[in-house]
């Protein structure tokens, strides 16, 4: 039965293929592309040194344990304290963007349109070099610690802020309803009953901002931090230089994607059960 | 009721305080003219069912004795709270206000136990010893006493709309108002929640019902008001309202929900 379908010849195109023999041609085409760059790679690169400046299996001693005493904890604290900030700052400005007061509404919309249109390195920049012109008599506290985790928080709080929204306005407007018919003020069922829901809801997009934020992390190296006060990817450098090898910034990579991939794991598992909730 | 009327009061209207007192109620949305002036007095410990086709706006009506809906126009006044003047505290008057919802709208990431405490506990500020025994006692009333530490999502629309009820009278509401409590069940769950709401009848509540149960209606309400398009066409005794009813509008609309395929 299936013969007699397949000796019906298939619509001719302008070339004279059917469908099937253009679509077996394109991938052919893909697979010959493929080899030609592996074979001018093999030819072209001295394999030897690649391996020599960015796979050192000498330069596994050197950067340990300083990559991850320092390196990863000083990532970890910098993620942690910004995203905490973040978070709290970012369902302040959610709530408030959802107000019935105008004002608090208005300055919701600016504070998000300008920490998400600006870039995270020039917030770094005016906290780190401006703020200290312009208050030389004060200090953000536990320096740097204080400054990055302020910068970080204030660029995450805008992109929480709208996910935080997008969760309230998704709780059903029955809850609210439920609570307010129980006596519960505006606040409190804000609280009590939507804000739970809300989080809930946005866990993922969540998680997946810590992502981020523990990538931006890296922008400290531009506000010239100490060899104790160094991130993954200072650290990464600094030895680096230090060793004239980029084994370290290989070595600090994967140290990223030994958290990155993980949680990356956990939202898209995260997702997965939500979507089957629904 | 918290506090009984006085003489005086029952010597001033001829008879005691009404528990809701609806007078002028007009809500529109937008060009949409809703209610169109609605009067309605319920007296404490009766219960009146409301009746008449969708669209009718017995739900707004229901939804404005609260103030859910802000009325357009018009006063409401509940257990002696005038609800549409500027200053009343609502948060306040609503305590004693006990609401079920078509859709239950039950807290979907609290326990039932906690569904029913959390009230209580967050705005009448009861301790939690006091409030869990509350509602212990408000849950087995209501036959869903097993369930206290089941979340929501795992149990029947049945046992979710009896839980919403025993989470409304925690509060010791004066009044207890329905919105269709049974239209999001199953046939099999409709009978249990009735049982509850009759058995609460019995017990003296005030209740304001919106419903299409006419068994319910006939059977447990002390009156039946039948709304069209805005308005109230006709009320009375359940027997004349259901068994007779005067207007062409309230006949047809009885016709089309008790015999629903003949013509």
């Amino acid at each position: 039965m299936t013969d007699t379908l397949k000796a019906e010849p298939g619509p001719r195109t302008r070339t004279g293929l059917t469908p099937r023999q253009r679509r077996n041609f394109g991938v052919g085409g893909q697979y010959v592309a493929l080899v030609a760059v592996v074979v001018i790679a093999i030819a072209v690169v001295d394999w030897s040194r690649i391996q020599d400046n960015f796979f050192n299996p000498d330069m596994l001693g050197k950067v340990w344990p300083e990559l991850f005493t320092i390196g990863l904890v000083n990532t970890v604290i910098y993620t942690v304290s910004g995203y905490a900030l973040g978070f709290f700052l970012g369902l302040l400005i959610a709530v408030m963007r959802l107000s019935s007061l105008r004002l608090n509404r208005l300055l919701a919309h600016g504070y998000i349109e300008i920490f998400r249109g600006v870039p995270a390195l020039l917030v770094f920049l005016i906290l780190a070099f401006g703020l200290p012109i312009a208050m030389p008599d004060r200090e953000l506290p536990f320096p740097p610690y204080g400054t990055v985790a302020l910068a970080l928080g204030l660029v995450s709080a805008a992109y929480m802020a709208e996910t935080f929204r997008a969760g309230i306005q998704a709780v059903p407007k029955g809850q609210i309803e439920a609570a307010r018919s129980l006596g519960m003020s505006a606040p409190r069922a804000m609280v009590t009953i939507v804000l739970p829901q809300a989080i809930r809801i946005v866990i993922p997009p969540l998680t997946n901002e810590l992502i981020l934020l523990f990538k931006d992390s890296s922008l400290v190296f531009a506000i010239g931090i100490t060899a104790g006060t160094a991130d993954l990817s200072k650290i990464g450098n600094d030895l680096a230089t230090e060793h004239s090898n980029s084994t370290p910034f290989v070595l600090a990579g994967l140290t990223y994607l030994l958290i990155t991939v993980p949680l990356g794991y956990v939202v898209r598992r995260l997702e997965a059960r939500q979507a089957k909730a629904r | 009721m918290s506090e009984e009327s006085t003489a005086e009061e029952v010597v001033e209207h001829g008879y005691a305080r009404p528990m809701v007192r609806i007078r002028g109620l007009h809500k529109s949305f937008g060009d949409l003219q809703v209610l169109k002036g609605i009067d309605i007095d319920v007296k404490p410990g009766e219960v009146v069912c409301v009746i008449g086709p969708s669209g009718s706006g017995k739900s707004t009506l229901l939804r404005c004795v609260n103030l859910l809906e802000r009325p357009t126009r018009g006063e409401i006044e509940v257990d002696g709270v005038v609800l549409t003047h500027r200053d009343c505290d609502l948060d306040k008057a609503r305590r004693r206000i006990g609401m079920v919802f078509q859709q239950f709208n039950l807290f979907p990431h609290l326990t039932v136990l906690e569904n029913v405490t959390v009230a209580m506990r967050k705005v009448l500020k009861v301790d939690k010893k006091t409030a869990v025994e509350t509602a212990r006692g408000q849950l087995a009333s209501v036959g869903v006493g097993d369930k206290a530490g089941e979340y929501p999502a795992r149990l029947s629309g049945g046992q979710q709309q009896r839980v919403a009820i025993a989470r409304a009278l925690a509060m010791r509401p004066h009044l207890m108002l329905f919105d269709e409590p049974t239209s999001a069940l199953d046939p099999e769950l409709v009978g249990d929640v009735l049982t509850v709401m009759r058995d609460l009848a019995e017990s003296g509540m005030t209740m304001l019902v919106v419903t299409h149960e006419m068994g319910f209606a006939r059977e447990v309400a002390d009156r039946v008001v039948f709304m069209d398009d805005g308005v109230i066409v006709e009320e009375g005794a359940p027997a004349q309202v259901i068994g007779d009813p005067q207007h062409e509008r309230t006949r047809t609309f009885l016709h089309r929900v008790l015999h629903p395929i003949d013509d």
